[in-house]
């Protein structure tokens, strides 16, 4: 708190009055959600009590007990993870580079991939999974047939999503594609700020590439990077709608990552609790993990 | 320093950007193309004869207007009740020092990470105890709960680049605070206003699971549910599916160009005028 800034001016109430209506609205309809939410995972709340109104009955740790049992849960609880890994490594990879492409190439080569990149940015994540369902179509997919042409690899009609691991992959290629404009044009600002000098003084004292990127551009990208890979963790971990999409809004039990799972359970099976609970273990294991990016934002919202 | 550019990377950056952008251009050409040339092995990878009647098939489904009109409510609704509240509290994290700002900046933050789909079960349960599960102002108000955070947080980037200097300087003409607020900041924040209610409407263009949880009168459902329902409505109709997403993704990609620019013309700009 700055001394100076107080002693100009007295300590007023306008800025209670200015944050209120924002205080107000997230209260309603995030703060009481999510308290409800909490509550809700320790009763049993089925689609009686929905419509009646009545007050479900208390369950104590009766959704915890049933869902931390199951081993399915803890199946899906691991593909999730797994999932996430993955699409943030690749995603960040592919980001990276990306970025250090565009640093290097002419003028007008950059300004093509920017287009490319903005354009593909724009595309709302239903739109993009509906054109990857059709890229890899088993009877007339453009994938299946130039794959084709590989020597030793025949893919005439042949369905990427009946085996999930296959189908996990045109997943993950599709998130992946959407998240590389964000990550590659962040990543590219950050680049930019790395002193060219140092990185030629680099190469005149022997540094191999892989060198001058571990050595000097990594220090300098760090703490976009680090944000890069935070933010796509927290969107993968809860990504719904082009596996929601994909599987044509029934996904199989294969394709259940946490977010498709709490959902089934509440708005399919009818079970909110047990939807809940799930919701809930989401949201601590994301809260987990994104402590380090909640760090280097305030950091951020600190200093001006 | 002298970069040395080899016609090898320009090459390569030039491979990357096709491959990347494959997707979008298969899109286009496959909604401007009559059946016979979608369903066709080996697939034509050049334009061969356009035809529009894709489109035509994706416009007159029953429900495409009453959609769009939907959605538009939906986004400009949530942009103006986030563009309000939120620029009051951006002003506030910008200017003021007061108690609980650190509070209120970790809570803003937070609030991002929480995943729509974990706050699906409570809401639902929210607005059908208050009797607004089918109604557009439910969606308005919790699309608030992520698009008021980032407005906060955008806002307050954009407020804190304008010099508070030219607010001082109001205020000894006699401007109250609010008003050298209202005279002064607000003009020069009109790019960063575009740029964060861009973002906001492309957000509530795009969401699916909430109003596809909400909103059950065909009518009242957002361009995202129709492209789903399109899908299998007409089975397989991969051209009309193309011709839809085409038309789901123009705004947006129209959006991006417009914020684009206005972010080049600047904040500095308008501060020198002013």
């Amino acid at each position: 708190m700055s001394a100076d800034r107080v002693r100009r001016r007295r300590p007023s109430l306008l800025p209670y009055l200015l944050i209120g209506p924002t205080v107000l609205a997230l209260v309603l309809v995030l703060g009481y959600p999510l308290v409800d939410m909490v509550l809700l995972a320790f009763q049993d709340m089925t689609r009686e009590q929905l419509f009646s109104g009545a007050a479900p009955p208390w369950a104590g740790l009766d959704q915890f007990r049933r869902i931390l049992g199951d081993g399915f849960f803890w199946t899906v609880v691991l593909r999730t993870v797994v999932f996430t890994a993955v699409c943030v490594a690749l995603t960040v990879l592919c980001g990276l580079f990306t970025a250090q492409l565009m640093h290097r190439v002419s003028p007008w080569v950059r300004a093509v991939i920017a287009g490319v990149l903005v354009t593909v940015w724009a595309m709302p994540a239903m739109v993009a999974a509906s054109i990857f369902r059709w890229l890899f179509d088993a009877d007339y997919g453009a994938v299946n047939w130039t794959l084709s042409l590989l020597p030793g690899v025949d893919l005439a009609k042949h369905n990427w999503f009946t085996d999930p691991w296959q189908g996990f992959a045109v997943i993950v290629a599709v998130v992946v594609w959407g998240a590389l404009p964000f990550a590659a044009i962040t990543l590219r600002a950050a680049l930019a700020q790395v002193p060219a000098e140092l990185e030629e003084s680099a190469v005149l004292d022997g540094a191999r590439p892989f060198q001058v990127f571990r050595h000097v551009t990594l220090p300098v990208i760090r703490p976009v990077l680090l944000m890069v890979t935070t933010l796509m963790a927290i969107w993968d971990f809860g990504v719904f709608n082009q596996i929601w999409l994909m599987r044509g809004g029934q996904p199989e039990r294969e394709y259940y990552l946490l977010g498709i799972y709490s959902f089934i359970e509440s708005f399919a099976v009818n079970r909110y609790s047990t939807g809940a609970a799930i919701a809930l273990v989401t949201v601590v294991l994301l809260l987990a993990g994104s402590v380090i990016y909640l760090r280097q934002m305030l950091r951020t919202g600190e200093i001006e | 320093m002298r970069r040395r550019r080899s016609p090898a990377l320009d090459l390569l950056g030039l491979v990357v950007a096709a491959v990347v952008g494959f997707p979008v251009y298969w899109m286009v050409l496959t909604a401007f193309r009559p059946a016979n040339e979608i369903l066709s092995l080996p697939p034509h990878f050049w334009p061969g004869r356009p035809t529009l009647a894709n489109f035509s098939r994706a416009l007159h489904t029953e429900t495409f207007w009453a959609n769009v009109r939907s959605s538009v409510l939906i986004g400009v609704g949530t942009v103006l009740v986030s563009l309000v509240v939120g620029a009051l509290a951006a002003f506030a994290l910008a200017r003021f020092r007061f108690l609980g700002r650190r509070a209120f900046v970790v809570v803003i933050l937070v609030v991002q990470m929480v995943p729509l789909t974990a706050l699906i079960i409570p809401v639902y349960l929210l607005l059908n105890d208050v009797g607004m599960t089918d109604s557009i102002a439910g969606v308005v108000l919790t699309y608030l709960v992520f698009t008021l955070p980032f407005t906060v947080w955008m806002l307050r980037g954009f407020i804190a680049g304008v010099p508070v200097e030219l607010e001082e300087a109001a205020m000894v003409d006699g401007c109250s605070r609010l008003g050298a607020f209202r005279r002064v900041v607000l003009p020069l924040l009109a790019p960063g206003i575009v740029a964060t209610s861009v973002f906001a409407l492309v957000q509530a263009w795009n969401e699916y699971v909430l109003v596809y949880v909400l909103l059950s009168t065909p009518t009242k459902q957002t361009v995202s549910i129709w492209l789903v329902s399109f899908q299998t409505g007409f089975g397989t109709d991969y051209g009309g599916l193309m011709a839809g997403a085409t038309l789901t993704a123009l705004p947006v990609v129209v959006f991006f160009l417009v914020v684009q620019r206005r972010i080049a013309s600047g904040l500095a700009a308008g501060a020198v005028k002013g």
